[in-house]
């Protein structure tokens, strides 16, 4: 039954409400290609006694009549979204083996609408990355290769697990995380749709923090309406976050298919950066064509602040991380080193137990906030980060969406920028300045470059605006008609 | 300002975070690279720019004092590293 595993989320869900097939059956079909896979590392924890159980009770709840929205659709979780009764580690060794005994809000929802959990999803240690490499487990390799070779590629990060997953037909749909750029970039990276939604739709309650006031979690799917039907189950207001926006959660999905007539579409002149590949430029220009086509107005927008959006993430995300992961002391869970004396077992826990890309930040994050540096870092930080809000604020003048490509590249091979930290960052140039600012940003594949991996274009809107987004979306994904997969070589 | 080994090997105890005495010369120059890198925030003017501290406008709400959930220390401990008799068990704190 492999071809229940080509299906996209809306198929399967149609299906199974028509009884074309049982939630068993293509729970089943997910699982055997899960197995058949495990050369890709997408996985660190596969659950399929767990899927089949709650297939099962799918099953029943269909064949009464009930159901939810994604009743017997079996899904991936990034293994950052703590899950009750099942390891949760966010690919670090200090977690160890930590079973949290609560459930994320977010896969609480998806439980709730029916889905069913096929496993826990690689991802780099903590979400920092964007590569997968510092993933405790090792990293994802990407399901796409460069035609003719067979050179391990990048899944891209931090959710590079369930990109790759969700490409390779492992799961209907996953759950990701989005700091800096974690689910579009890796969506780029493998031909899949991600949006991260605006900072507040999600709830953060049991997903593993890392930078407060940037991390949101979103969905990767195969396609846009399946990423706006994913949207709909996550999102939502929860007394447990204090950031959580109390508003109604829209009908995603019934913005895809809606016409994009009239509709001002600026061009940020700041995203042409010296050294892009001209493929990239095309797809831009592609894009722009595309829209217009629809019927779209495009006006050139200027954000000046963009070139200072990374740097000044560089302060925020590890001023707030190396807080955040001030609980990692060896006391109340997760691994334990050293001793005997108290100071010992705090140090040696924490080298052990974090990877090299968390050390480093930590350390930043404390430098940037001890005493007699706050006020030049971190309050020169948020000053910068309030500009580059302002931009946008700004070109919403004259604008009612952006569109500008994901990534600088396509991916890249494992192993070939894990040298030099900054080369690293400047991956997120484009997705990083969404997260400062709130706003949603939708990435969704394109076209291919001249060696046949995925590129993407990146939309970005108005704060609660993902409707537009969506329709956007889905009109450029009927102009471009990417429907190219990789070649099943695992 | 270049961070050298002394600043680290001070960064790192504030983090509580050990690392060998033959690391701190080269964790030197990488943090040198990045926050040389993040110097450049200093040509953005922000001389009378509210710092932004959350993009959600909303003011943080409160909720009535009241416990909303507890009293299962069963659940609280069943990851810790050492427990004993309902308690975690911590190294000496107090000598």
């Amino acid at each position: 039954m492999s071809a229940l595993t080509k299906l996209t989320l809306k198929a399967a869900i149609d299906g199974l409400k028509s009884k074309a097939f049982s939630a068993v059956e293509i729970t089943k079909a997910h699982i055997d290609a899960i197995e058949a896979a495990r050369g890709l590392n997408a996985f660190v924890l596969e659950t399929p006694d767990q899927a089949l159980t709650m297939a099962k009770a799918s099953d029943e709840r269909l064949a009464r009549g009930e159901g939810g929205d994604l009743e017997g659709a079996p899904l991936g979780i990034k293994d950052l979204f703590c899950t009750q009764g099942v390891r949760s580690t966010a690919a670090s060794k200090i977690l160890g083996n930590f079973i949290p005994t609560y459930e994320s809000t977010v896969t609480s929802k998806l439980w709730g609408q029916g889905a069913v959990m096929l496993g826990k999803l690689n991802l780099d240690e903590f979400a920092m990355g964007s590569s997968n490499e510092t993933s405790a487990f090792g990293p994802v390799i990407n399901p796409w290769r460069r035609a003719g070779e067979t050179t391990a590629l990048t899944p891209g990060g931090s959710s590079g697990g369930s990109a790759a997953a969700t490409a390779a037909d492992l799961c209907l749909a996953a759950t990701a995380t989005d700091t800096g750029g974690s689910i579009r970039q890796p969506a780029a990276f493998t031909g899949t749709v991600g949006i991260k939604p605006t900072y507040g739709r999600c709830s953060r309650w049991g997903i593993v923090a890392f930078a407060s006031s940037l991390d949101q979690a979103g969905p990767i799917a195969k396609t846009v309406e399946d990423a706006a039907i994913m949207l709909r189950a996550m999102s939502g207001h929860d007394a447990k976050d204090s950031t959580s926006l109390p508003v109604d959660v829209p009908d995603f999905a019934s913005f895809v298919g809606r016409s994009v007539k009239g509709l001002r579409i600026g061009v940020p002149k700041e995203y042409r950066v010296d050294g892009m590949p001209p493929e990239i430029e095309k797809l831009w220009a592609d894009g722009i064509a595309w829209l217009k086509d629809a019927g779209c107005d495009i006006v050139e927008v200027s954000l000046p602040h963009t070139k200072y959006a990374l740097p000044a993430y560089y302060i925020v995300a590890p001023a707030e991380a190396s807080s955040n992961l001030a609980r990692y002391d060896g006391m109340r869970y997760g691994l334990r080193a050293g001793g005997p004396s108290l100071t010992d077992v705090y140090e040696q826990s924490r080298a052990q137990g974090f990877g090299e890309e968390v050390k480093r930040r930590i350390l930043i994050g404390t430098y940037v906030l001890s005493a007699g540096y706050y006020d030049a870092y971190y309050l020169k930080a948020q000053k910068v980060r309030r500009r580059i809000a302002d931009d946008f604020d700004q070109a919403w003048q004259t604008c009612d969406a952006l569109l500008t490509p994901t990534a600088p590249s396509a991916a890249f091979g494992l192993g070939e920028r894990s040298d030099d930290p900054i080369a690293m960052y400047l991956n997120d140039i484009f997705t990083v300045t969404t997260n400062l600012a709130g706003l949603p940003g939708l990435s969704l594949p394109a076209g291919l470059d001249a060696q046949g991996l995925p590129l993407g274009l990146q939309l970005i809107g108005r704060a609660l605006d993902e409707g537009t987004l969506f329709s956007l979306a889905g009109a450029l994904e009927k102009a471009a008609g990417f429907t190219a997969k990789a070649d099943k070589w695992w | 300002m270049a961070i050298d080994a002394a600043t680290v090997r001070k960064v790192a105890k504030l983090a509580r975070l050990r690392e060998p005495e033959e690391r701190l010369a080269s964790l030197a120059q990488e943090l040198n690279g990045i926050m040389s890198w993040i110097e450049q925030l200093s040509e953005v003017d922000t001389d009378g720019v509210e710092p932004m501290t959350s993009v959600v406008a909303v003011k943080l709400p409160l909720r009535e004092d009241v416990v909303t959930e507890g009293g299962d220390a069963s659940r609280v401990l069943s990851n810790a590293p050492k427990a004993i008799d309902g308690f975690f068990v911590v190294p000496k704190v107090v000598e």
